[in-house]
């Protein structure tokens, strides 16, 4: 089990969140404008990384906020936390 | 005079040979994991295709091959999805024969229980589905599970009462390791080299064809390279620049000591999140749900086991005295609809076999079966074609979440 640090409430066992999957995308401004083939990958391409993984989680057990996590999907090591709608932090 | 060790057995004849990879062959196949054996094996068999090489970065069956539950069924909603499963099916019903190997198929039957009304009704739908697709199943009522599995609880007094089941009798469970190495052993007898701690760092691609692997023991030619790499199907397909609409996931399990025998069945239930069956060597084994979160590193959470065994203990009271003995983790590919992924790629000769998810095991002969047919070819079999990479973007998916969801 991780312990992950929210940051509101601090570090808290990861079965107190909810997986929100990858972060940073975002609506298409005009999806009518979009091919078949660009609403597909919006609807159902998210990237798959070994390593390295922007993604959103929610600590919908206390203060129920959404924010994003730099995690590596092999070690699970978190390498960056910030909140939601903040650019992606550049991880060396 | 007589060394230590003298008095011991010889080895016994191993089931492969271990070839030093050649410079070209004309099929690669990405993985030698069930599908990846399978598909070699029927490449060779069915198509007369012997020059092919399998490449593996580990040791043959060593991933989800090694981890699954071994649950065999073809009980799924839609009519694309009967007609895979069931042509795997039939081929595990014949399979010792084809193989001339032991796996241990055993038709004990699987029961998908039904915890709500809601349950109910998608289960009889499936059962109606399934019939006329040809598929066997039927509906049980509390007592009929009863019936075919005594230790089930079918008390009302529960958090989730048993409300009744669905049940394929053809279904069960077979040796997954003798699965690999029955597959292994044919496909080396029919001349395909099977390459272990060979791991694929590149795909070499010239006007839009494939024209070889890089890996770790050097380039490798090839007319077509076939990919069958489950958890790691996104990292494989990346080299060629593809995207695959797939999220790897951990899915965990475990067994319990050995015991007498207590499970005669395969009993599912997608609502409390568990399925068991009973190993023939007495073992209980247990699956879970995937871990929500994506991961490659072949463990999860222990809180899911938690919850996995709670649910377990609330439908099999008798269970409350076993012990776990180990609990390991494999990485999944799911896709959006959780069907696979059979077919071609946006690259001539570049083949794509992935998204089977939480259930792959069970399609292990009729994937191999079709998806060899697809290679040969260079067009999907007629039971793999509705599973193409361009369902996402026509919009004809085919949606097993009812059938499929977390027991797969």
């Amino acid at each position: 089990m991780m312990l992950i640090p929210c940051p509101w409430c601090g570090p808290r066992e990861e079965a107190e969140f909810h997986y929100g999957g990858q972060a940073h995308v975002s609506y298409p401004a005009d999806p009518a404008a979009l091919s078949d083939a660009d609403w597909a990958r919006y609807l159902f391409f998210r990237d798959n990384p070994k390593g390295p993984f922007a993604e959103r989680w929610n600590h919908s057990a206390s203060c129920r906020r959404w924010f994003n996590v730099i995690r590596d999907t092999v070690t699970n090591e978190i390498l960056a936390v910030y909140p939601a709608g903040q650019p992606k932090p550049v991880i060396a | 005079m007589a060394g230590p060790g003298s008095d011991l057995p010889d080895h016994p004849d191993w089931l492969w040979r271990n070839p030093e990879p050649k410079r070209s062959y004309d099929v690669i196949v990405i993985g030698a994991g069930g599908h990846g054996l399978a598909t070699a094996y029927y490449l060779a068999k069915n198509h007369g295709i012997t020059n092919v090489a399998v490449l593996e970065r580990g040791w043959l069956a060593g991933g989800n091959m090694a981890r699954n539950t071994t649950i065999i069924r073809s009980n799924y909603l839609w009519d694309e999805s009967a007609g895979i499963y069931e042509h795997a099916l039939k081929l595990w019903e014949g399979l010792e024969e084809d193989l001339d190997y032991p796996i241990l198929f055993s038709q004990r039957g699987v029961v998908n229980l039904a915890h709500s009304l809601q349950d109910v009704r998608d289960s009889v739908r499936r059962v109606e589905a399934n019939r006329l697709n040809g598929v066997d199943a039927e509906w049980l009522d509390p007592q009929q599970v009863k019936e075919v599995c005594p230790i089930v609880n079918v008390s009302p007094d529960v958090r989730y009462p048993v409300l009744g089941g669905t049940y394929q009798p053809r279904a069960g469970i077979a040796k997954h390791d003798y699965v690999a190495w029955g597959f292994a052993r044919a496909a080396d007898a029919l001349g395909v080299d099977l390459i272990q701690h060979c791991e694929v760092t590149g795909l070499d691609i010239a006007g839009g064809r494939i024209t070889g692997v890089q890996t770790t023991r050097g380039r490798i030619a090839a007319g077509k390279v076939a990919m069958a790499a489950a958890g790691h199907s996104s990292v494989v397909a990346r080299m060629a620049g593809i995207d695959l609409p797939v999220q790897s996931h951990p899915l965990q399990a475990l067994v319990s000591e050995l015991l007498e025998p207590v499970h005669p069945t395969v009993v599912m239930s997608n609502a409390v999140h568990v399925y068991v069956s009973q190993a023939h060597k007495g073992e209980l084994v247990m699956g879970a749900g995937i871990d929500s979160y994506n991961g490659y590193g072949q463990r999860g959470a222990f809180h899911i086991i938690e919850r996995q065994m709670s649910a377990a203990l609330e439908l099999f009271p008798a269970f409350a005295r076993a012990h776990v003995l180990r609990t390991w983790g494999g990485i999944v590919d799911v896709t959006p609809d959780a069907s696979p992924i059979v077919g071609l790629t946006p690259v001539d000769e570049l083949y794509v076999n992935c998204g089977w998810g939480t259930g792959g095991f069970k399609a292990t002969p009729g994937v191999g079966w079709c998806y060899a047919h697809t290679i040969a070819h260079g067009e999907p079999h007629p039971l793999n074609a509705p599973f193409s990479l361009d369902r996402f973007t026509t919009g004809a998916l085919v949606d097993e979440h009812g059938a499929a969801a977390v027991a797969h």
